[in-house]
């Protein structure tokens, strides 16, 4: 079995990923995001259910235009580019494998209950905060948005409360 | 001519939506190679063992950050004509503090959960089924949040507005910062490997495979 490539020194990945959102400011006048995506989806699923609810909601409500798709959209698309460079770089690598990351002290099905309700909060939580690690953190961040500031001080806040807490799953 | 691109040029509706596959390629492929197509390398940021996540995150901000600055002094790219992040200053504190402790609890956030996914994960899975459910909830229910969500709001105000700096000396400030967290970081990730005898190999360039047991 052939060992799979090191990762890239952080710095070299860090610099790589800040020239990616540099160059799509450049062109599109827009950085990066992931969750929006997800509502997208969510948003169709839903206005496959009922329309007339979901486009009266006020979360989703703008992006229902008559012959157009919510899937239609810039942010849709650079998350199905998200997951095709994803499979490129782990295939490539040899790092592409069937598994649960876990630490040693915890089950695999107690890890995935944990997965899942960490993407319950996390979606809950970039709705709140109107983005997510790439689109306020990264994007904003950037940018020097106050409020993308104060979504990067109360993530990593939020994240060290809790550490403790889920400490088995990791360490 | 200015930039971003989109303003002076006619790209169309489906050019765009090329430009985004590609640029969504870029990214995930760079994070991929950064390690986050697993959870652990991001979680041991929280544990002090393994920065590697910090690292990468302040790298970004400081590259684009000096780049947008860069285009803007130099008026290739005003900053007013990309498209800024308006500000709600309690949604994004609560908003925040739940994306961080969805990162801790499930090993991810969103844009990483995808890499993972793609990389085999079953975690991965999960979290973006969670993620999926999550945004769902809100929606149903954003007749309970919409006040919340709209409240503290401050527009599009960016740090050197609010502190009332030119945006060269905020630049340098926010730059200077980052370095120095990430030297404490540093120093952090030293005491804690030397006190829990973990191997002082270059986590740094390994996957920490904690598969099996210490």
């Amino acid at each position: 079995m052939t060992q799979p490539k090191p990762f890239w020194n952080p710095y070299v990945a860090g610099i790589a990923l800040g020239l990616v959102v540099l160059v799509s400011f450049f062109i599109t006048g827009k950085g990066l995001g992931a969750s929006g995506a997800f509502k997208h989806l969510g948003a169709a699923v839903l206005h496959q259910a009922s329309p007339t609810w979901a486009e009266e909601n006020k979360n989703i409500g703008d992006y229902f235009v008559p012959g157009h798709s919510p899937l239609d959209d810039w942010i849709v698309f650079l998350v199905v580019g998200v997951a095709i460079g994803g499979v490129v770089g782990s295939v490539t690598a040899g790092r592409f494998r069937r598994e649960t990351i876990r630490g040693p002290r915890i089950g695999r099905d107690s890890r995935l209950v944990l997965a899942l309700l960490g993407g319950i909060i996390g979606g809950v939580g970039a709705q709140f905060a109107r983005g997510c690690t790439s689109g306020q953190a990264i994007t904003g961040g950037a940018q020097l948005a106050l409020g993308s500031w104060i979504f990067i001080f109360a993530a990593f806040g939020g994240a060290y409360a809790l550490a403790y807490v889920v400490r088995k799953q990791w360490i | 001519m200015e930039a971003p691109l989109v303003l002076s040029t006619n790209i169309g509706h489906p050019a765009q939506m090329v430009v985004a596959l590609v640029v969504g390629g870029a990214f995930g492929l760079v994070l991929e190679r950064a390690g986050f197509g697993r959870a652990d390398n991001i979680a041991a940021t929280f544990y002090g063992r393994d920065f590697r996540m910090m690292r990468v995150m302040f790298a970004a901000v400081m590259t684009s950050m000096l780049g947008v600055y860069l285009l803007d002094l130099t008026g290739v790219m005003p900053v007013g004509n990309i498209g800024l992040l308006p500000t709600f200053v309690l949604p994004a504190l609560v908003g925040g503090a739940l994306v961080g402790t969805g990162m801790v609890v499930g090993g991810y956030c969103p844009g990483t959960s995808v890499v993972a996914t793609m990389s085999g994960k079953l975690d991965g899975l999960f979290y973006i089924v969670g993620l999926c459910l999550g945004t769902v909830l809100f929606t149903v229910s954003y007749d309970w949040f919409a006040a919340f969500h709209g409240s503290t709001a401050m527009g599009r105000v960016l740090l050197h507005e609010y502190f009332g700096l030119p945006s060269a000396v905020m630049v340098m400030l926010v730059a200077l910062f980052a370095v120095g967290a990430l030297w404490a970081v540093g120093r952090i990730e030293a005491l804690v490997r030397a006190r829990s005898h973990l191997d002082p190999l270059g986590a740094q360039d390994t996957p920490a495979t904690q598969e099996t047991a210490r």
